[in-house]
């Protein structure tokens, strides 16, 4: 590793950090109602939401009123995000006159970005109509990101109250979220990317003449604003097909290293936040810790195998990485292996390198941060809430192996939230696995395979996993565009959303009824090295004995092949 | 929350990038006497022998700026290692290279966006030869110029050092 590389990855992770600490503490204020400098601006635009909408966002709701409410929001956005796809070739921005996509990409398209993963079958710059882009996705970009915070915040709730009913207010976490946190960031980030190059205009395409006299039309639109919050809610749905790869959503190594930071941010913040609002701080930092370790871990394994790199190309003589199919030159092989572990242990999706032309070890890192549940550091909100439910089963398993009652902050772990956890747990990763067999055996899966040999299966593994997962990242190959995979994938998009937000709002109703038991002799300190060791490792091995046996035949044995020098 | 998120604020957004920074808004245009020729930020096809060539793209038919896409073609996939075998031996000939001569790897592979506007300078001065003899200038002249329109890394520590393939071409043909 060269000492201009180690700079450019330690320099991310301590200014990351350096500014997710404030972060966290503003978060823990917001989501608790406390006054923040904000309030003179946002609260009057949250009371007119609240009176136009006919809510009380002081009221306070039990698990299943908060449950209801979500998947009301939720529903609905599918809905209206379907309607307007399928009208906007009547509505108006619409430039380059853009007709209603099929009706089964619309439905996967809805599903997509009201889940948060922001999967894409179509190519933005030749599909959607700047209407959609803005009024539609961008806008479930914000709210999308702000439903995850909120089950996270529901579910801390749940640990701090003591014989409580209720967990707060949906409507009021959902509003403050928005407004307090990703509005106002997204505005800032926005206008940054815009200074380095990245567009913002409602301009039709432009038509020019090249130096060699050919035509060239360049793709326009409001692109930075969608940019913005694409990162900053991990929800990753590009402008355009090359998501962050094109030059007008990503044309710098600094709004590289920005977007990278935008994407870290607010789940990073959230492990601190999770410290203030528990009143304990050393619970946040053990989080924290315990995520850190995996990300190096994964970030490390992605970058050596990427450096290491294709021996089949170098065979050919070359000079330079021999990794550089489907990267840009100024991001090059750090870069862009930062970028794809980044993108993955979040639930952001977003690409600044093709992953399917990842070299094999560097693609299955990928895969694998998202079928641990994106729970390193993970999406905004989701990550909070996965890692939780990690921390539920591993305090379970330390009691077993003591012999002491599990319990966490306090409250008493019992059948009911160990059933919940392990749903949350079971739900996504049988909607990968059942999704990708089905696909590997039935003609509609595999005649859309782009790839021959295992990397053929790794195509057919990552779609169901970035889909039940809520990623969007994809080994692009695969042609997602069919009705096969459209529903499929638009069905696992919404077990892996609500098969595991619904099983934690139960969790939260449950934890909320208890008693807060003070620490004695008998309770297993959940702070410290020894509990985030113990947390990554549970991660760890859950994760790899629910699926090494489809990464080993997929990623695993095409590593092998390239070094046994075998293509297909 | 539509109206806020979905109209207000790209509104807002498009209000102040417009006036702050309406060059970047806009698509970084540049412009040869007067007309546009492309965008900064957006590498077009070069073949011809008298201008730098930029990387293989799989945007389109080639750098199609409305239809932006890498190859994703996996690492052991034999169309592939075909595909940056053959361009290797183009890149050789054009450049008059020996047989089996090292080609810089960003000219034989795609780039993720097919619409990369830069090489390494490697790759800018594999190819400094030949456009100095299309254009009966001094092998000299036109590696300076390739130092020249080299850009460092950002900050003098982010990305990695580059050239980009439509500015260089452009101060070419002002020479």
């Amino acid at each position: 590793m060269s000492g201009n590389e180690l700079l450019q990855l330690g320099f991310y992770l301590v200014v990351l950090v350096l500014l997710a600490i404030p972060l966290g503490r503003y978060m823990a204020k917001v989501l608790q109602g406390e006054k923040t400098f904000m309030d003179v601006v946002m609260g009057p635009l949250e009371r007119i939401i609240y009176r136009a909408c006919g809510i009380d966002g002081q009221q306070e709701m039990t698990w299943r009123e908060y449950a209801a409410s979500l998947l009301a929001f939720n529903i609905l956005g599918i809905i209206s995000l379907l309607l307007l796809q399928l009208a906007q070739g009547l509505l108006p921005l619409n430039p380059q006159g853009f007709g209603a996509p099929r009706w089964d990409l619309a439905l996967n398209t809805a599903v997509s970005f009201v889940t948060n993963t922001n999967w894409q079958a179509y190519s933005g710059e030749s599909t959607m109509s700047y209407l959609t882009q803005m009024a539609g996705l961008t806008v479930h970009n914000f709210v999308s990101a702000a439903t995850g915070v909120a089950v996270a915040a529901a579910l801390i709730r749940g640990l701090t109250r003591r014989q409580a009913n209720s967990i707060g207010n949906f409507w009021s976490d959902l509003t403050r979220t928005t407004l307090w946190i990703l509005l106002p960031l997204s505005l800032l980030g926005a206008l940054v990317l815009v200074s380095q190059g990245v567009i913002q205009n409602f301009s039709p395409y432009v038509n020019v003449h090249t130096l060699q006299g050919a035509n060239q039309t360049l793709a326009m639109g409001p692109v930075a604003s969608q940019e913005a919050i694409k990162e900053l809610g991990t929800n990753g749905g590009g402008f355009f097909n090359a998501n962050s790869a094109h030059p007008f959503e990503n044309p710098t190594p600094f709004t590289n290293l920005f977007e990278m930071l935008y994407i870290l941010l607010i789940p990073v913040g959230l492990t601190f936040a999770f410290g203030h609002m528990v009143k304990d701080t050393k619970q946040g930092r053990v989080l924290f810790a315990a995520a850190l370790v995996l990300f190096v871990l994964m970030l490390g394994t992605v970058y050596s195998s990427e450096i290491a790199g294709n021996p089949l190309v170098s065979k050919i003589g070359i000079r330079g990485a021999s990794a550089m199919e489907g990267k840009e030159v100024r991001f090059g092989v750090v870069n862009s292996a930062l970028w794809a572990a980044i993108t993955t242990v979040t639930s952001c999706g977003a690409v600044n390198a093709m992953h399917d032309s990842l070299t094999p070890l560097g693609g299955m890192i990928p895969m694998l941060a998202i079928m641990l549940g994106e729970c390193v550091f993970g999406g905004v909100g989701t990550g909070l809430y996965s890692l939780l439910t990690f921390v539920i089963l591993t305090v379970f398993i330390v009691g077993l192996m003591v012999g002491r009652t599990p319990e966490y902050l306090g409250k008493k772990i019992e059948g009911f939230e160990m059933k919940m956890a392990v749903l949350a747990v079971l739900i996504p990763s049988a909607s990968i696995l059942l999704g990708s067999g089905l696909a590997t055996v039935i003609p509609a899966g595999t005649s859309s395979i782009a790839n021959p040999g295992p990397h053929g299966l790794s195509e057919i593994l990552y779609a169901f996993s970035s889909a039940s997962g809520n990623n969007g990242s994809a080994f692009a190959g695969i042609n997602a565009n069919t009705l096969f995979y459209n529903l499929a994938l638009a069905l696992a998009m919404f077990i892996g959303r609500f098969g595991v937000i619904i099983p934690l709002l139960a969790v939260a109703g449950s934890l909320a009824k208890k008693k807060i038991a003070p620490a004695g002799a008998g309770t297993f300190e959940t702070t410290g090295g020894l509990f985030a060791g113990l947390l990554s490792g549970v991660i760890l091995i859950v994760g790899a004995l629910t699926f090494f046996p489809a990464l080993a035949l997929g990623p695993i044995v095409e590593q092998l092949m390239m070094w046994a020098g075998k293509a297909f | 929350m539509t109206l806020i998120t979905g109209i207000a604020y790209p509104l807002v957004v498009t209000g102040l990038a417009q006036v702050i920074f309406p060059k970047q808004a806009n698509g970084s245009l540049v412009y040869q006497n007067g007309k546009p020729v492309g965008s900064a930020l957006i590498g077009q096809s070069f073949s011809d022998p008298r201008y730098f060539h930029g990387r293989p793209s799989q945007a389109g038919k080639g750098y199609d700026a409305a239809s932006s896409g890498g190859s994703n073609l996996g690492p052991t996939n034999k169309t592939f290692l075909a595909g940056a075998a053959a361009q290797a031996d183009r890149v050789r000939q054009d450049n008059n290279l020996a047989p089996g001569a090292p080609v810089p790897s960003d000219l034989i592979t795609a780039s993720a966006s097919g619409l990369d506007p830069d090489i390494t300078p490697e790759a800018a001065q594999i190819q400094a030869a030949r456009v100095a003899k299309g254009r009966d200038l001094s092998v000299e002249k036109v590696q300076a110029l390739v130092e020249q329109y080299t850009k460092g890394r950002q900050f003098g520590f982010l990305g990695e050092p580059r050239v980009n393939v439509l500015e260089l071409n452009m101060a070419l043909d002002s020479i």
